[in-house]
């Protein structure tokens, strides 16, 4: 694929702009706008980058959203119209917490039923253990332990 | 017999990896599809003082291709538009995402103009209201201004014969 060499520069690339932070982004950070600029930019997935969030990513897509979030929020919207805004865009894909709906049932129930599928492979092999050991002393394979292990001593 | 089982689960995450192996992660779905073209109003880059809506592609079956002249990748899909323009496949209006006039114009003028007109996103928020998130990126929007199809990344040749000249004939016809 002729996109690979690019793909792996702009992968170096945001990993290399990401170490160097975003200190002077805006001229005056006013700490309320910033602080709920973070809370949202954190949950969201830059697409560019995409491991990692728009919060955290330097790619110039992730620093024009930051901007868009930053005038969305001096214009009195929500948390969630903005990340309405974002799904909107970019669909359920942006979102670190994506909604629980047909498509992501199994990303959302899938740990739970391995937990659950785990114990009950676990329950059945332990059970399945116990049986020769439990043999009561009275029968016919009790009688043969019992005889070897006198045997032994 | 005593393998029976670990070798059915193998069998399943080895099916899982196979699918996964044929997908692009990078190819992020568009909510778009189906849904009208966002509406924008952008001055033409030739003509400044010329403004371009998605209105005016009413009633005609268009291409929005985003295209920048930083964008490598974008080079390398440009011979095919020119060649789709030759060919009239249907008209391609040019989104000229984050770039300068004085950069994109040389640039047309040295590769190629393909475009019945670009218009100038030059703070890119058309190209978030439609989405963008890698140049190059083609939409395909119907008589209605319905978006029916996006293409991310440099449209090949293949995705142009299979997907995207079929798709422009069925809603021509």
């Amino acid at each position: 694929m002729n996109a690979a060499p690019g793909f792996l520069a702009v992968a170096l690339l945001c990993a290399a702009l990401g170490a160097w932070g975003q200190a002077s982004e805006v001229a005056r950070p006013d700490p309320v706008v910033e602080k709920r600029l973070k809370g949202l930019a954190e949950e969201l997935r830059c697409l560019v980058c995409q491991n990692q969030t728009i919060a955290d990513s330097n790619a110039p897509l992730a620093q024009d959203l930051r901007r868009e979030i930053r005038t969305q929020i001096s214009q009195g919207r929500t948390d969630s119209d903005i990340r309405a805004y974002m799904v909107q865009r970019y669909g359920d894909f942006v979102l670190y917490r994506p909604p629980f709906n047909a498509a992501t049932a199994l990303l959302w129930g899938g740990p739970a039923v391995l937990l659950v599928a785990g114990m009950v492979v676990l329950v059945l092999t332990v059970r399945r253990r116990k049986v020769p050991v439990d043999r009561p002393a009275g029968t016919k394979g009790g009688r043969k332990i019992q005889a070897l292990l006198e045997d032994d001593a | 017999m005593k393998f029976a089982i670990p070798f059915a689960l193998f069998a399943v995450l080895v099916a899982f990896f196979a699918v996964g192996l044929t997908r692009d992660p990078r190819e992020v779905p568009s909510p778009y599809i189906g849904k009208p073209a966002p509406a924008f109003q952008l001055e033409h880059l030739h003509a400044p003082q010329q403004s371009f809506k998605p209105q005016d592609m009413h009633g005609k079956v268009w291409l929005l291709n985003v295209w920048a002249s930083w964008c490598a990748s974008c080079r390398v899909e440009h011979p095919l538009l020119v060649e789709m323009d030759r060919r009239k496949v249907a008209p391609i209006v040019g989104l000229n995402y984050k770039d300068k006039r004085e950069d994109a114009l040389p640039w047309l003028q040295r590769f190629g103009n393909p475009y019945v007109l670009s218009v100038h996103d030059l703070d890119g928020r058309v190209g978030i209201d439609y989405g963008v998130y890698g140049a190059p990126e083609t939409f395909v929007i119907d008589k209605q201004g319905i978006i029916r199809y996006k293409h991310i990344g440099p449209i090949t040749p293949e995705a142009l014969d299979k997907v995207i000249l079929p798709l422009i004939r069925s809603l021509n016809a």
